[in-house]
């Protein structure tokens, strides 16, 4: 009975700044100016900029979860196989530009690759051609891997540092060599991490606006971008919150996706 | 089932006590304060102290990014800010819907201080001055590297010369990128005619290529680090560039652009008008104006406190002070309504996603 008593503020919590917020946005999404229902606000996805933006932001977010798994499971596997002083060091560098602010880095980015930057400063100085990606979307992929990497590397590496060696000593004996044990027993038993992993880094990703914003120069709109400019320029709450719940539909079918395969919620990064 | 009514006894009581909280608030009204609702980096934090000090009233501070951040906020009445300062055609709004008390100049007397062409453009969005005092103004134009660019810049056409692809910088906000390409058309800055801004719009399609990006608060740092040759940047923020970097040059060109003026204000909610009115009187004061604008960059519209500028080339800046002459062409952003602002935020995306 005590129990409940500590639930409350969490409750209050709950109700104040998630479902009442949430709530909003619905009732935003499905009315016009006027206050009457309407689905235009939905159905504005449809339209040429919204559904090109929408398509860029998916694509973009693709291609950085696909580099970020490429890079983050080898990195989770070596970490795994240092001894626990190690190890718990190397995970800690990857923590730590976690406790710098997200946009101070986004930035320091910008300084990095600008035309006169510090990257392009030290290619002159060697003779060699300048990098030109400053403004384009390979800078807004590097900002989103460089950014979200570590969502990747912290739930495969905690999938992976539970999975007890005697399984792998098992396979070694019954005949498996190196390539079939990972194919056949260690990355089957990672999948929740990876699946968790994946929709650390596809979530945000999908509604970055900052990013885009930042390193991309603004030329290039995603949906993030659109809703961003419907609240803050374009004065309409209403088609930003609309296009944010069909933004939300897609989050939520990627959360349904993790569901499925990460029942036991081994995944989970801490 | 007992449970359950202790538990949301517990929570009603928990709400309570946050509705006292609350309440705490508003009695607080009896305690002098002002609560000020203004630009990001828009005063001298000294002169907030400074207030304190000599009228001993609190000042509660906070601060927006854009005109349309401050609106939903201010018009909803969550919260009852006292003074706050939006720019022109967001004054016309709050004017026409009724949201804005009238000055009691008694209470200002300062307001002699003012420039008094600065007023009457002033009327342009607020006739009589009867709901706004004027803050800060400046105009729109380009910036440039003279080590970049040879010619000299008279003209908004240089923004679709290709000879500068990849080295300019254009606004990232609607109104003051269309203003460019209206303006370049020889049209008006607000323009209603839809035939008129897709005109515009395929100019500023045409434009993207060439463009490096598209930025606000930026275009001073990567104009001070050579970054571009070309920008599109308000005249006070120029003159804060050309203190780092003495190879800019700031233009307004000859088809006009923008004159801005941004004013403070009293919303009908406020609870503290004449705490209000005090504040507004203080910023008058020719040593407080020139401190701010020692501090802000952006031109004062205080006479007295331009007179006060010691140095004698920021003073007689054409840069801060434009000649009429300069202005000549110059317009100020009128509110134009939810329904064409709806139609340039669409013509704006399809430039962006372009």
């Amino acid at each position: 009975m005590s129990k409940k008593y500590f639930a409350a503020p969490y409750l209050v919590w709950a109700v104040g700044f998630i479902i009442i917020p949430l709530f909003m946005i619905v009732f935003y999404g499905f009315t016009d100016r006027s206050g009457a229902f309407t689905l235009e606000n939905i159905l504005a996805i449809l339209s040429h900029e919204h559904a090109k933006a929408l398509w860029l932001s998916i694509l973009l977010s693709l291609v950085s979860t696909v580099i970020c798994l490429v890079l983050a499971y080898p990195l989770a596997m070596i970490l795994t196989k240092r001894n626990v002083n190690q190890h718990s060091f190397m995970v800690l560098l990857f923590i730590l530009p976690m406790w710098m602010n997200f946009l101070l880095r986004t930035l320091a980015w910008q300084t990095l690759l600008e035309k006169n930057g510090v990257i392009n400063a030290v290619l002159s100085f060697l003779h060699l051609p300048a990098l030109e990606i400053i403004n384009t979307p390979y800078a807004i992929v590097l900002g989103m891997v460089y950014n979200f990497l570590p969502f990747m590397v912290l739930p495969i590496y905690n999938v992976l540092a539970k999975i007890d060696p005697n399984v792998i000593n098992a396979a070694r004996d019954l005949g498996a060599n190196g390539v079939q044990t990972f194919f056949r027993v260690i990355f089957p038993l990672s999948i929740p991490g990876v699946i968790s992993g994946i929709t650390m880094v596809f979530v945000p990703a999908m509604t970055t606006f900052v990013i885009s914003t930042l390193l991309g120069g603004s030329k290039i709109l995603l949906i993030g971008n659109v809703i961003e400019q419907e609240f803050t320029q374009g004065n309409n709450w209403h088609l930003g919150s609309g296009l944010s719940l069909v933004l939300m539909v897609f989050i939520l079918i990627s959360m349904a996706f993790v569901m499925k395969y990460d029942k036991d919620g081994e995944g989970a990064m801490f | 089932m007992k449970k359950k009514l202790i538990a949301s006894l517990l929570l009603a009581s928990m709400c309570g006590a946050l509705l006292a909280g609350c309440g705490k608030g508003n009695d607080s009204a009896s305690k002098e304060q002002v609560i000020v609702y203004n630009w990001g980096e828009y005063i001298d934090p000294d002169v907030l102290d400074q207030f304190e000090e000599e009228t001993g009233i609190e000042v509660v501070y906070e601060e927006f990014e854009t005109n349309e951040i401050m609106y939903p906020k201010v018009s909803s009445g969550a919260i009852a800010y006292d003074v706050i300062c939006p720019s022109d055609y967001m004054i016309q709004r709050m004017i026409d819907e009724d949201m804005l008390y009238e000055l009691n100049y008694d209470n200002i007397p300062n307001i002699s201080n003012m420039d008094e062409t600065y007023l009457k453009q002033a009327e342009e969005f607020d006739p009589g001055n009867r709901y706004s005092v004027p803050y800060c103004w400046g105009t729109v134009g380009i910036l440039y590297n003279k080590t970049m660019v040879k010619e000299p810049i008279d003209s908004w056409d240089v923004l679709w010369d290709e000879t500068y692809a990849d080295n300019i910088l254009m606004q990232d906000s609607v109104r003051d990128a269309f203003a460019v390409a209206l303006k370049k058309l020889g049209y008006s800055l607000n323009s209603t005619d839809e035939g008129e801004l897709e005109e515009a719009k395929n100019l500023l399609i045409e434009q993207k290529p060439l463009v490096q990006a598209y930025v606000i608060d930026q275009v001073r740092d990567k104009m001070i680090g050579n970054e571009a040759a070309i920008g599109v940047i308000y005249s006070g923020e120029a003159i804060y560039t050309q203190r780092e970097n003495e190879n800019l040059e700031y233009v307004i060109p000859k088809e006009g652009s923008n004159v801005w003026i941004d004013g403070w204000v009293i919303p009908k909610n406020a609870e503290h008008k004449e705490n209000a009115e005090a504040f507004i009187n203080f910023l008058c004061k020719p040593e407080i104006a020139l401190k701010n604008f020692e501090y802000i960059t952006y031109s004062t519209p205080n006479k007295a406190a331009r007179e006060l500028i010691e140095d004698e080339d920021i003073r007689n800046s054409t840069i801060a002070f434009p000649t009429a002459e300069m202005l000549e062409n110059c317009e100020t952003f009128q509110y134009l309504g939810d329904e064409v602002d709806a139609i340039y935020n669409e013509k704006w995306k399809e430039i962006k996603s372009h």
